[in-house]
């Protein structure tokens, strides 16, 4: 009975919706007056991981500034896992509810852009190409921001901030001499360190990507991670990894009994003298954390001179957002010159641009040129190459492995 | 509640069989009952069903149309799923288990005592301490870099930097269990507290203690058998909580594997959204293993009574009982302190600069972490106080009403009536919520005010109903006689002579549900939506950054609110009421 008009009511949500859906017209983003006065008085729910203050604190500013330039509020959804989101869009899906969702604009890459591309829960076609601030992208230099985790990005999310797997460690403890400069070499630092590595716990996306960087580092054959997974090889391709981190796991943090649960954690774990290095996707972090008293003004930064992963992070929205125009003004504002810099600003965020810095006029090139990138920061040149992600069904498989490894590993 | 709780004891006991005077609320009494139950068992009900169904399935927006059990065989074959279940079990059990056994050695061998009244005093306010905030200064005092360490190092342990010992998140769930123990004292002590009066004990203890038996023996032999029957409930209430509690283990559970219900959440939350079969699965192993809990203490239950019966029909005197005491007031007496360092030290991590290890202190104090959070605790602030206040208030509405009609019809509606009360606090809420949250979108109250308001009513109208039918029932209705007898009708002698008179118990049945909302978790995510935030959520979502600073605000922020709550339901009576001298503070 109890069910049978759940049915009901979901049929007419259903109903309701399409007739709605009929009648609002989609906002076209190649008429941008058209848009901007469409999305005025518009409350744009943004949702993005809450863990970090800072970052909370720059869509703070962010919100504040869209309100006076544009009239548009914006709602930080604090995330403890971006997940959530796409659960969420998925649930709205699920119960029909195919317009006013909750979700208007989500913080996201990787396997989450994967997966809402797949079920086709995003705005589409290409919205992001036509946003006016687009001229700026610096596209041609930086490939991940075309292609996320090699799933082309199709104009479905527009790039927000860059991304380079960077190692921290606090001199006042630690030599400088003797850090390691490849997976290999970590491997036997925690031999001579016992207690003092760890990773945040897979699925945490930067753990995960700790993974895939060390995966990178042993495969026997590149190229195997530019394409889906293949089942009938995975277990070869993934042998070393595994035999790697057998050997690697009892020697880290708690004995491989406990992980932390992302960076912010692990950087508390740095501070409190827990862990001696610790990594972070954001090469400022450390600066970042000396400029807010986190981290002691000791800190350091470095890298692998064979590589680490980088990425591009982006915001997308879904299909059924409710204020898909201010969305879009939002998503157009975040990749502006004045909130780029801004953003890449240490004192700030420290989040490193997507801008190409020879599209820009010279007003605001000075912007970033200004920015004190901190003590503890490398510079770009000192940053290593950039080693491209892997396929997301190798992200997905190898978590999987993980869990059944390690995951009741008590 | 320590004070509706106390309100009980004072108020005069024996009741007189109540007068029919005039009319009462006709319609408005006549149908709260009903209206009650379907408040407390519609949600659970229709929530259970939209677990079950993906559980077997059936999901149609994934296009799960067929009933199927693979996704039970599914769940057998998750890594460490067993050792899950048993985790969750076990850390129930032995949550249970410690604090009924500290409390009951305390209670027997302090009951009548100066400590007793000392305890009363302190225990009573902290069971307002959400559970989250009393995990997370359990974690900052016990952690290798928490205070505890910090106090001895380096001057006695020789660390110059925290030793690598597993202590919280540890693979056998102990320091989630005493994060529990520590916050199920006080609340197993005031559930005893409003049913010693109803025992008749302090004969009873004269008694044992003439024979020649010691407190705590006259106390178990005599006192407990009855006096663990009025609280039985409130004991599964605990058992039930502590098997799928998922805030307290998130903060200071196992890892690998986590408890069941923090691993269901996972799921649930997974980008692969099919998991949700899989979650939906889980959410049912939870019920069995909840319910497997209870089987198990209803064994021990028995156990338990066989062991008194041996020693009591032996004689044992037990007249030397000096250390169980001690260790009954150290129990209770270190989980208070427990809850109040922990709150002490998350004041100071907010407000808190640079602090390394092993520095007791922090080199410097600064107000950085608050300034930053104030403009964003504005929101979250807002739509804790509005649920809090109107689910407390419809729950306390909702209670009066029934407690009314009870009066009409003298009919209480028995042990059943309290079964359905306690109904919400024994099924596991995370069984229930998945479905809960799948028909809130349905229904469009996902994200909505009201929609959380009624997801909090569920579990905020059994405390307040608990928290507020003692005072009511135990109230000397002779005043109401004597008032029929000058001519005044039954409205106005509810309204000047009977609310009034109750007004601070009334109150303090809202701060109960006040700080009940508040500590809130599960509720606030699944039905919140994210549009909706609270102080607990934003708590619980900002400790996966581990930021102690920030932390430190929110969790200490949480606690403070039901403390003020208490505070007004203290003082407000006596303000409203100055003209009344028995109303006086």
């Amino acid at each position: 009975m109890r069910i049978h008009t759940c049915l009901l009511s979901a049929t007419l949500a259903a109903g309701l919706a399409w007739a709605t859906a009929a009648t609002a017209a989609e906002p076209d983003p190649s008429d941008w007056q058209s848009v901007t006065e469409a999305a005025r008085g518009q409350t744009v729910y943004f949702n993005a991981w809450g863990g970090s203050e800072n970052i909370n604190a720059y869509l703070e500013w962010a919100g504040a500034q869209m309100v006076e330039q544009y009239g548009v509020t914006v709602v930080h959804v604090k995330l403890d896992d971006t997940a959530n989101a796409v659960a969420k869009v998925l649930a709205e899906k699920t119960a029909g509810k195919d317009e006013g969702g909750s979700v208007d604009l989500i913080w996201i890459n990787g396997e989450n852009f994967a997966s809402m591309k797949r079920q086709g829960l995003l705005l589409s076609p290409d919205w992001t190409t036509k946003l006016p601030n687009w001229q700026y992208i610096d596209y041609e230099n930086k490939p991940t921001i075309l292609t996320d985790f090699t799933i082309a990005t199709d104009g479905l999310e527009s790039p927000w901030g860059g991304a380079k797997l960077v190692f921290f460690y606090d001199t006042a403890r630690t030599d400088s001499d003797g850090l390691p400069d490849s997976a290999e070499d970590l491997l036997a630092w925690a031999e001579e360190n016992p207690g003092r590595f760890s990773y945040p716990q897979p699925p945490d996306f930067i753990g995960s990507s700790f993974l895939k960087q060390v995966l990178i580092e042993v495969i026997d054959d590149k190229s195997k991670l530019l394409k889906p997974v293949d089942e009938a090889t995975f277990e070869a391709d993934t042998a070393p990894l595994f035999a790697y981190l057998d050997k690697l796991n009892p020697l880290l943090w708690r004995g491989g009994k406990a992980f932390p649960q992302n960076y912010p954690d692990m950087k508390q774990k740095l501070a409190d003298g827990e862990l001696d290095i610790i990594f972070a996707f954001n090469p400022s972090e450390a600066s970042s954390g000396i400029a807010a008293g986190e981290l002691p003004d000791t800190v350091r930064s470095f890298t692998f001179s064979g590589g680490t992963l980088g990425n591009t992070h982006f915001v997308a929205i879904p299909y059924n957002a409710s204020a898909k125009a201010g969305a879009l003004v939002l998503a157009n504002f975040l990749i502006s010159p004045e909130a780029q810099a801004r953003k890449q600003d240490p004192a700030i965020w420290g989040d490193p641009t997507v801008l190409s810095m020879d599209k820009l006029d010279a007003a605001d090139r000075a912007r970033f040129e200004a920015l004190d990138l901190g003590i503890a920061t490398l510079r770009p040149d000192e940053l290593g190459p950039a080693l491209d992600e892997p396929h997301p069904s190798w992200m997905e498989h190898i978590e999987g492995e993980w869990l059944r490894r390690y995951g009741a590993a008590n | 509640m320590a004070a509706a709780l106390r309100c009980r004891e004072l108020t005069v006991q024996g009741t007189t069989p109540g007068i029919e005077t005039g009319a009462g609320f006709g319609p408005l009494t006549r149908h709260a009952p009903a209206l009650t139950i379907a408040v407390l068992v519609g949600p659970i009900l229709f929530g259970f069903l939209g677990t079950l169904l993906p559980a077997f399935g059936y999901l149609p927006g994934l296009g799960g149309m067929t009933f199927t059990l693979s996704h039970f065989a599914d769940l057998t074959d998750v890594p460490g799923i067993w050792r899950s279940v048993g985790l969750s079990l076990v850390t129930g059990l032995v949550t249970t288990l410690i604090s009924l056994l500290l409390l009951m050695l305390f209670v027997g061998g302090h009951l009548g005592g100066r400590l007793f009244g000392l305890m009363r005093r302190l225990l009573a306010p902290l069971l307002a301490v959400p559970h989250a905030a009393t995990a997370f200064g359990l974690a900052f005092l016990i952690a290798p870099s928490g205070e505890i360490v910090r106090l001895v190092s380096p001057w006695l342990t020789g660390w110059s930097r925290p030793p690598d010992l597993f202590i919280i998140h540890d693979s056998m769930g102990l320091s989630m269990i005493a994060g529990l123990v520590v916050k199920e004292i006080p609340f197993l002590f005031l559930v005893t507290l409003a049913a010693l009066p109803q025992v008749p004990h302090a004969d009873s203890m004269r008694l044992g203690r003439s024979l020649g038996y010691g407190r705590v023996a006259s106390f178990t032999y005599l006192v407990w058998p009855s006096l663990y029957r009025q609280i039985r409930l409130a004991v599964l209430a605990v058992l039930a909580y502590a098997t799928s509690v998922v805030d307290v283990a998130l903060i200071l559970g196992p890892q690998l594997p986590a408890t069941l219900p923090v691993r269901l959440i996972e799921w649930m939350n997974d980008p692969d959204l099919s998991m949700r079969y899989l979650a939906s699965a889980g959410a049912v192993l939870q019920l069995l293993t909840t319910l497997a809990a209870i089987m198990i203490w209803l064994g021990l239950e028995r156990l338990g009574g066989v062991l008194v019966a041996a020693f009591r029909d032996r004689g044992r005197r037990l007249a030397r009982d000096g250390a169980a005491r001690s260790l009954g007031l150290g129990g209770v007496a270190l989980a208070a302190l427990t809850i109040v360092a922990g709150i002490l030290i998350l004041a100071v991590w907010s407000v808190a600069g640079l602090w390394q290890f092993p520095d007791a202190l922090p080199s410097s104090l600064t107000g950085r972490s608050w300034m930053r959070a104030v403009p964003r605790l504005v929101e979250p602030l807002t739509v804790t106080l509005a649920v809090a206040t109107l689910s407390a208030g419809l729950a306390v509405l909702l209670t009066l009403l029934c407690l009314e009609r009870e009066n009409e019809t003298r009919n209480s509606g028995g042990t059943r009536a309290l079964m359905l009360l306690y109904l919400p606090l024994i099924v596991p809420q995370i069984s229930f919520l998945f479905g809960m949250q799948y028909c809130a979108i349905l229904g469009g109250l996902d994200g909505s005010l009201s929609g959380m308001v009624i997801a909090h009513l569920v579990f905020v109208l059994p405390y307040v109903f608990l928290s507020l039918s003692d005072p009511w029932r135990s109230y000397d209705r002779r005043y109401e006689t004597i008032a029929a007898g000058l001519g005044m009708g039954r409205m106005r002698t509810v309204f000047r002579i009977r609310l009034p008179m109750l007004s601070r118990a009334i109150l303090t049945a809202f701060a109960v549900g006040f700080a009940v909302s508040i500590g809130q978790y599960l509720p606030t995510v699944m039905i919140g939506a994210g549009r909706l935030t609270t102080i607990t959520s934003e708590a619980v979502a900002l400790s996966a950054g581990g930021n102690r600073r920030v932390i430190g605000v929110y969790a200490f922020l949480q606690t403070i609110l039901p403390f003020l709550a208490f505070a007004i339901a203290t003082a407000l009576p006596g303000l409203l009421f100055r003209n009344r001298r028995g109303l006086r503070v």
